[in-house]
């Protein structure tokens, strides 16, 4: 009654899909890395990448990224931690990715206000006796508001397996006579180390493509990977050194996923 | 398990939870100044909201934000559901792990990499940039998600089920829709929700492959902040923040009532 070909008709849209906006794009980026400004194939687009000006921008690229992925999770690990504690954890574990559904660029927006030369934090800087500060347009600034948009991302993969650890473990370490620091770092902290994974997965590989952040909080002080794709893209329009930087940063998100290991959790930032 | 925190641990939480705050609550409480800027608040006004609904240009743009979420979440959901289907036919365990690290790809993308490729694919497509080319962006990296969301409902349906509908002499449309359809339900709607969340938080991609007549709520944020501060926003983020804390409550009432819904762990 039903043939094969009509009960594979289903299929379409979703392979499609693969087709044209998984395998195309990728293919596309990598073939127009290899043209030059007049649309010829060439080389030169991954010369210039070697070159000291990108190679720099680049390291620092993955300086930021790690520092905010190290600070990031040193206030990650903590809370997640003392969540699980809590009476209503789960409720409570809603109300630190509640703030994570409000639109990146209105929680931006809100540092410009709360970092201005009036605003509150130098109100607070002057209150204490320190002064006031630039702060907007500062190195500080960006890697505080990235560290406050990833957060949440952060805690929760954490959290997660934080919860589904066996207490009975924590009982025996007590029992046999491990202290609380030397139970954290031989039985906690390894037996979450895939939260903790996920978690900087989830913020080094968003954080080291971040564009808008940086041009809005950062301004020119701070060039990342992101920044500097954007900037190839829509402004100078030298698609081919745009692509490049993208296969580069495409490299270097595999690189990451593969030293974070996991490959259940994924996310986008 | 013990509940005893610290004190000290209690306040480290409290700073947490009033730092994650801070900012949307300072949004907030500035759209209310008279004085036009986000320090020194001189006097209480509404004159922000009453300029917001005037302003027709920032409420079309709103209009757009959210048709463009609503019809993405919406086609998303129908092809990543159909591609969930496809991704449980394939027996052979390596095609079906190649076939979900296909449909991954574009979670685990940077946004600026999804933005850029998407350009170049529309313009050598010939494709005007503009409604259809952000609303073919949003479809295109909301369908992962929803797969993701539903693959795990579908491979959980024990097959005895669909033999029993089938022997009951069910035919395939009726098996589709009376069996499979209703079994993956709380599936769906998280896809929907999530798709619906990605479509309305995008920045970057629709960035990129959206041209001059066409903006949505994002972008035009951006270029507001980038000029400077505009109390509007601020109006602006108080009805979005609302509005949020809405659809976060039915969410929650949602996912809390069909039990076995895909746990926090998928969100992000």
């Amino acid at each position: 009654m039903e043939n094969k070909s009509t009960r594979s008709l289903y299929m379409i849209p979703y392979v499609i899909w693969i087709a044209f906006f998984v395998i195309a794009p990728i293919l596309l980026v990598l073939y127009y890395s290899f043209q030059d400004l007049n649309g010829n194939f060439s080389l030169t687009n991954y010369q210039n990448f070697f070159t000291p000006i990108y190679l720099e921008m680049t390291l620092s690229s993955f300086w930021y990224a790690f520092l905010i992925t190290l600070v990031t999770l040193l206030f990650a690990y903590p809370t997640a931690y003392l969540l699980t504690k809590l009476k209503h954890k789960q409720l409570w574990l809603l109300l630190i990715i509640v703030p994570s559904w409000i639109n990146l660029l209105l929680k931006a927006y809100a540092f410009l206000g709360i970092f201005g030369t009036y605003g509150m934090a130098n109100k607070l800087l002057e209150a204490i006796g320190m002064g006031s500060k630039q702060l907007l347009f500062t190195d500080f600034s960006f890697v505080f508001v990235a560290v406050y948009i990833f957060i949440p991302f952060m805690i929760l993969p954490i959290f997660n397996s934080l919860d589904k650890l066996n207490a009975t473990y924590l009982d025996a370490a007590n029992d046999l006579g491990a202290s609380r620091w030397t139970t954290f770092r031989r039985i906690v902290f390894p037996l979450t180390i895939d939260g903790v994974k996920a978690g900087c997965q989830i913020t080094f590989i968003p954080a080291l493509s971040l564009f808008m952040l940086t041009r809005l909080i950062a301004g020119s002080q701070v060039i990342t990977l992101g920044t500097a794709i954007e900037q190839q893209f829509l402004v100078t329009q030298d698609w081919g050194m745009g692509s490049t930087i993208a296969v580069f940063l495409i490299i270097f998100m595999f690189i990451v996923m593969f030293a974070t290991g996991t490959k259940r959790r994924r996310a986008r930032g | 398990m013990d509940k005893r925190i610290s004190p000290l641990s209690r306040i480290f939480l409290i700073v947490m939870f009033a730092l994650l705050y801070l900012p949307i609550f300072y949004l907030i409480f500035y759209s209310f100044n008279s004085g036009g800027k986000m320090y020194g608040f001189e006097s209480f006004t509404l004159d922000r909201y009453r300029e917001l609904f005037q302003n027709t240009r920032l409420l079309i743009i709103v209009l757009n934000t959210v048709v463009i979420a609503l019809l993405s979440a919406l086609i998303s959901t129908i092809i990543g559901v159909l591609g969930a289907m496809m991704i449980n036919k394939v027996r052979s365990r390596r095609a079906r792990d190649s076939l979900l690290s296909l449909n991954n790809i574009l979670i685990v993308s940077p946004d600026v990499i999804i933005g850029a490729s998407f350009l170049i694919l529309f313009t050598i497509a010939g494709l005007k940039l503009g409604f259809y080319s952000v609303l073919l962006s949003h479809i295109a990296f909301s369908i992962p998600i929803v797969v993701l969301m539903v693959l795990p409902k579908i491979s959980e349906m024990s097959p005895s089920l669909l033999d029993a509908a089938r022997d009951l002499g069910a035919s395939r449309w009726e098996v589709m829709t009376k069996v499979v359809i209703p079994y993956i339900t709380p599936g769906i709607f998280a896809g929907f929700f999530m798709a619906l969340t990605y479509s309305l938080d995008d920045f970057a991609v629709t960035f990129f492959v959206t041209g001059n007549g066409f903006t949505t709520l994002s972008v035009e944020i951006y270029s507001l902040a980038r000029r400077g501060i505009s109390l509007d926003i601020n109006a602006l983020s108080t009805i979005i923040f609302l509005i949020t804390m809405v659809i976060v409550v039915i969410y929650y009432l949602i996912t809390n009532r069909t039990k076995k819904a895909p746990d926090m762990e998928v969100f992000k």
